[in-house]
């Protein structure tokens, strides 16, 4: 294999673990809360498109919209009913918590949807370009990972939603004074992970087989990338998405497949020893 | 006076698990083991979760370590108290290494940094198969001993180890180190302005919260007589036995032994009705211990949910 094909790879799945972090990133960043609910949305997200197909015949990417609704509002009763109660607790008690909500979850999933591994077999084929082999749904998913993270990027920047989350995060008590509902923001946000989240399910159960047992990897694929880019902001999920994916890719190439998680997760310990605020994270805001 | 009661209470629950071979059947007898191993457990994490405030995941790589390091040693030959005793010193070091370098950190770093670590050592362990035997596990040689008087053994060194994690509890609270990271929990900086050694006394926490995780490890390695990578390192484990902790009362002496038999008994009591919805079930008891038990249950009698609940709106407005 050339490299041309290892970087090719790498960027892929770069693409597709950034937009996998960002709610988490989102949620980490914003209300401090570790989410350990955030890989088993990504399962629901896969599983609910998943259904559609199976059963309604909707293309997934129809479905994607109608999955992000069904998330945000998931993701925000969650946060407004359960979670808003702790937010400020000590980090023991959040991320105590949020594991006793993804226990229920994953059982829930498990029971009513069976562990069978699923995915939505859309047979597009591959394309070749360059020498570079690469299959037509990867693609269509880092371009949609690509797009969605884009989107973020500019309802963070330009609408007014995306400014008060930004503010809150600054400083909960300046935002208060300054007229913002910090507990409504604390559940868009937690709402806009969830969406995201169910979003990546979209992408993922189109080009892995999804079942409840992989909740654990793509949440600990989530930790590696907002270790390494730094929390709660879409460039800091981008480059760690896009650093990890190469960094798994070429492992896998040099060293086998088995041990590109391991170097994955020595990476993050190295980072969080070196530079725990990411690559691109600021000094203050971790 | 209470403190004496509890006392008395804590020394007639050994006693209770110590003679149940004498009048129950094996299930009990594997309970009372199980329920010693992770009241051990939860004493260790104690002193750093419970007393410094420094939310350690750790717990699962200690324990397995432990247990790889003790296997290891019995199938070459070392004897089996040996092998416990070699487990403890090489996780103590580890730990004391690894908590220089992760003590730098806090809160969600700490934690996230400490539940890498356990993932790690499950992918490492998995991998290397030349000395750990990879996926398939390692089997230990066991003990050619009628099944009962294996199971008594088991169940009187598991309870000498709660025991010995109970006193140094109890000798770390007495001791300035104790009155040292109850400093820490309640501020850092300010701990460190008023001359506490928080590097040295984190690191020593850290340290003592790994030494009987060790060998409670390799204790069970021998006991079970097969480990693998993934029953070893377990992250349900890691988040378990502070769970233990909270429910029974976290930084308080009598607290773990309360939380860890709590808990155990549940689970198995779960385990046996609700089979398929254990994970919920468990998960749902996490919930509920958060927002109505937020003091463990040794805080029952003396809180009241609504002046919790009114406590917790006053805590609400602070920044």
């Amino acid at each position: 294999m050339d490299f041309a094909q290892i970087i090719a790879n790498g960027l892929v799945l770069g693409a597709l673990y950034a937009c996998l972090a960002l709610g988490f990133s989102l949620v980490w960043g914003v209300l401090n809360i570790i989410n350990l609910l955030h890989g088993s949305f990504i399962v629901l997200g896969g599983y609910l498109t998943f259904f559609a197909w199976s059963y309604l015949g909707v293309n997934p990417v129809v479905a994607l919209p109608f999955v992000a609704i069904i998330m945000f509002g998931l993701g925000y009763l969650l946060q407004y009913v359960v979670i808003n109660k702790v937010v400020t607790a000590p980090v023991l008690t959040t991320l105590t918590l949020t594991f006793g909500l993804d226990m229920i979850l994953y059982n829930l999933m498990t029971v009513y949807f069976t562990a069978t591994p699923r995915r939505v077999m859309l047979n597009l084929g591959s394309i070749e370009l360059f020498g570079v082999t690469m299959p037509v749904d990867r693609l269509f998913g880092m371009f949609l990972a690509m797009l969605l993270t884009a989107l973020l990027y500019c309802v963070m920047r330009a609408s007014k939603i995306g400014r008060a989350i930004v503010a809150v995060r600054m400083d909960r008590a300046a935002a208060t004074l300054m007229g913002i509902r910090v507990n409504n923001i604390y559940a868009i946000t937690f709402g806009i992970g969830a969406l995201m989240a169910g979003a990546a399910g979209v992408i993922f159960v189109v080009i892995f087989p999804t079942t409840t047992s992989v909740s654990g990897v793509y949440l600990g694929k989530a930790f590696v990338v907002c270790v390494i880019g730094g929390l709660g902001s879409v460039p800091g999920a981008l480059v760690g998405g896009l650093v990890l994916g190469l960094v798994e890719s070429f492992s896998a190439h040099f060293f086998g497949p088995h041990h590109a998680l391991t170097v994955g997760f020595l990476l993050m310990l190295l980072l969080l020893l070196v530079r725990p605020t990411g690559l691109v994270g600021i000094r203050g805001y971790e | 006076m209470m403190a004496r009661a509890r006392f008395v209470l804590f020394a007639l629950w050994i006693v209770v698990l110590a003679t149940t071979p004498l009048y129950a059947e094996n299930y009990i007898v594997r309970t009372a083991i199980i329920i010693s191993m992770f009241s051990t457990l939860a004493y260790s994490w104690n002193l750093i979760g419970g007393m410094a405030g420094y939310p350690s995941f750790a717990t699962a790589a200690f324990f397995g370590i432990g247990g790889y390091v003790g296997a290891i040693a019995q199938r070459n030959g070392v004897p089996m108290v040996l092998a416990w005793a070699l487990a403890t010193v090489v996780v103590a070091a580890f730990a004391a290494a690894l908590g220089a370098i992760l003590l730098r950190f806090k809160g969600h770093y700490f934690a996230v940094g400490s539940i890498a670590i356990v993932e790690v050592c499950r992918l490492i362990t998995s991998s290397w198969a030349e000395v750990t035997g990879g996926g398939n596990g390692l089997n230990v040689p066991l003990l050619r001993w009628s099944p009962d008087a294996v199971a008594t053994l088991f169940l009187i060194v598991m309870l000498v180890l709660m025991i010995a994690a109970f006193v140094m509890n109890v000798a770390v609270g007495l001791h300035r180190l104790g009155f040292g990271l109850k400093c820490i929990r309640q501020n850092e900086d300010a701990a460190n302005m008023a001359g506490v050694n928080t590097t040295l006394y984190k690191v020593v926490a850290f340290t003592m919260s790994a030494l009987f995780c060790g060998t409670v490890g390799a204790v069970y390695a021998s006991w079970v007589g097969y480990i693998d990578p993934t029953d070893s390192f377990q992250i349900v484990m890691t988040l378990k036995v502070p769970v233990m902790v909270l429910l029974g009362g976290a930084g308080t002496i009598f607290g773990p032994a309360l939380g860890a038999a709590a808990f155990v008994i549940l689970e198995e009591v779960v385990w046996v009705n609700f089979l398929s919805w254990n994970r919920a079930i468990l998960g749902g008891v996490i919930v509920l211990l958060i927002f109505f038990l937020p003091g463990g249950l040794l805080k029952v009698p003396f809180r009241t949910l609504t002046r919790h609940l009114y406590g917790r709106q006053r805590a609400d407005l602070s920044p």
